[in-house]
């Protein structure tokens, strides 16, 4: 039993991870309809960014809450900035062409990501500085949980509540929600559909940067490619939830991330990445529009 | 009659290339030409779901895999001992090797189409991009028990399959695809696929069993990535489960959308650019795959519509686009 309990800790912590990057695909998803496949290196540029502020302002040296939380915020508005460029320059031109187009923009922009990093960075792997010093604690019952685990757990839930907040009590998001019904209405209400997709672009790839920088608090190894395997299960997570439904897109992650670390626990670690896909397979073959999507019913 | 002519003339032909090119080039080119072959069966198979039927379907390395594994394990276990028992009645190698080679190829075919059949009935509940979604977690399943099935070699390869493949086989699966794709487009069936592309609930209205059209399409796509599979593992004579990951069945809807959805010639013309490029761009090293990458983002801005759009390039196309500047001489 408190091994079950143990896996459920990590899975609830691994899963938020999944979660805040979920979010990010499943914000533009509803405004869009674009599967932005480069999502998941922006989360790797996240921890990159992360890196090097830690390296610049010797967080490493002098471990703490507040150069952790400087580390954060840097990597959250470099990423922000990542995701307002890819918006504008390679997501505008071809909104207005065939979802596919869009689509195979999205790829391309990923593999540019992706080897751009490698170009930059190295391919080998860095070891993120421990910005924080790694505590275990007991919970009793034999579970214990780091002080780790609690960040990710408290920072991503802080996230998501900030992002409840935005979406349904500020003006920005109240036009965010217009957007993603009709981009036409949104418009003629006085809209400014560019602006906010723009803005929705901004808030998912912050929310991708805590996501890698979270992760490399715990498992202290990125490198370039590290966000192609977590960006696309992140994404299974959103259309697991129902895409384009912000709280499907939490729930999905959780799910997701607990099935996961029970696979690796009690079945078999190398059928870890095929079990994200069976359970996909399986929740939509009974709720064909994911755990709270709702059905469209098509008219003609 | 005659398209038992056309069929000798194109056997010969094949031969002919066949010879010439594997006389003639190293075997780096001879890589390249038969890896754009290769990339050709699978653009021009994905084009049958993706861009005839408009279903969304990103799972294809999958099916490249299953036929790839399946044809190389009946080579490694029964087609050695076919070739061994033909060449010792006195048949010259490369004859020895067809049946087997054929055998093994429709063995993966077929089963990677059975995976088509079983992938394309939800298809019957679930749109665009849950479809796509559950293609693509298919094609990582597949590669997920490849990697645990020790019998195939696992994480580590399946080594030693016999190098049967060359231009000339797989020259034959290129025909044989582009030949299917367009006769299907020609007939009842194919306009049936094209309604459903078009507007679902209208060819429905009209008729059209969009259900069985939409599986037969999976099946059929299915059918030629497994080929190509197969191709793919007698060519290289081993394979890893790395060789399918999602990225595979990516570069392949690239390939399909570049071409211009629908195309067939664009497919192909898509397919060997595509394979083209990074060997082109072979020398400027690290850069290469960052200059790939950008370039198919700014190809897909200056032409959303893929290179030919819905059209295609044909005889009689050139021809029509040609004649008045001859007349005009």
């Amino acid at each position: 039993m408190s091994e079950f309990l143990q896996q459920l800790v990590n899975g609830v912590t691994w899963g938020s991870v999944y979660a805040l990057i979920a979010l990010g695909y499943t914000m533009v998803y509803g405004i869009l309809r674009l599967i932005n496949f480069a999502h998941g290196d922006v989360y790797m540029l996240g921890a990159f960014f992360a890196y090097f502020t830690a390296r610049a302002i010797g967080a490493q040296q002098n471990p703490g809450p507040l150069n952790a939380l400087l580390v954060l915020a840097a990597a959250m508005v470099g990423c922000g900035a990542i995701g307002y460029i890819i918006e504008r320059l390679a997501y505008r031109p071809v909104r207005k062409s065939s979802r596919l187009a869009a689509l195979i923009t999205a790829i391309g922009v990923s593999l540019l990501l992706e080897n751009g990093g490698v170009l930059m960075f190295g391919g080998d792997p860095k070891f993120f500085p421990q910005v924080i010093t790694a505590r275990n604690l007991a919970l009793g019952g034999g579970v214990t949980i780091s002080n780790q685990q609690i960040i990710i757990l408290v920072v991503s839930l802080a996230l998501m509540l900030a992002l409840r907040f935005i979406v349904l009590y500020t003006r920005v998001g109240k036009a965010m929600r217009a957007v993603s019904h009709s981009h036409t209405a949104a418009a003629l209400m006085g809209i400014s559909v560019d602006r906010i997709i723009s803005f929705t672009f901004v808030l998912g790839s912050t929310l991708a940067a805590a996501a890698g920088v979270l992760v490399a608090l715990q498992n202290p190894k990125i490198e370039p490619l590290m966000g192609v395997m977590p960006g696309l299960k992140a994404f299974v997570a959103a259309v697991l939830g129902g895409i384009g439904n912000i709280p499907g897109a939490v729930i999905g992650g959780l799910v997701m991330g607990v099935a996961e670390v029970m696979v690796v626990g009690y079945l078999s670690p190398t059928y870890r990445d095929a079990i994200a896909f069976v359970l996909l397979i399986v929740i939509l073959l009974v709720r064909p529009a994911g755990i709270l999507g709702k059905a469209t019913v098509e008219k003609v | 009659m005659r398209q038992a002519l056309w069929l000798l003339g194109s056997v010969v032909v094949l031969v002919g290339l066949h010879l010439a090119l594997t006389g003639t080039l190293g075997p780096y080119f001879l890589q390249i030409v038969v890896l754009c072959g290769i990339n050709v069966i699978l653009a021009v198979s994905l084009n049958l779901v993706n861009g005839f039927t408009g279903q969304f379907s990103i799972g294809h390395a999958g099916f490249m895999a299953l036929g790839a594994y399946a044809s190389a394990m009946f080579s490694l276990h029964v087609g050695r001992g076919w070739v061994a028992t033909l060449q010792g009645a006195g048949l010259p190698a490369a004859l020895a090797a067809a049946p087997a080679l054929l055998m093994a190829l429709l063995l993966g075919g077929l089963l990677a189409a059975l995976a088509g059949y079983l992938v394309g009935l939800p298809s019957l509940r679930l749109r665009g991009d849950y479809l796509a979604i559950v293609t693509l977690g298919f094609g990582e399943i597949i590669r997920v028990l490849i990697l645990n099935i020790d019998a195939v070699g696992g994480p580590r390869g399946l080594p030693g399959i016999p190098a049967w493949a060359n231009v000339f086989w797989v020259g034959l699966g290129v025909l044989a695809v582009i030949l299917l794709s367009r006769h299907l487009a020609d007939s009842t069936h194919g306009r049936a696929l094209f309604a459903i592309r078009d507007d679902e609930v209208a060819a429905e209205a009209l008729g059209v069993d969009t259900t069985r059209y939409k599986v037969l399409a999976f099946v059929i796509g299915a059918f030629f990535a497994g080929i190509a599979g197969g191709l793919f593992a007698h060519f290289l004579s081993y394979l890893n489960p790395n060789s399918f990951t999602f990225i595979r069945s990516i570069e392949v809807i690239a390939m399909v959308v570049l071409g211009g959805m629908g195309s067939i010639s664009g497919s192909v013309l898509a397919a060997i650019l595509l394979t083209l490029l990074p060997e082109v761009l072979r020398p400027v090293k690290e850069y290469r795959m960052v200059i790939y990458s950008l370039m198919l983002i700014v190809l897909m801005i200056t032409r959303p519509q893929g290179l030919l759009g819905t059209r295609e390039i044909s005889l009689r196309w050139l021809r029509a686009r040609f004649k008045p500047a001859g007349e005009a001489a």
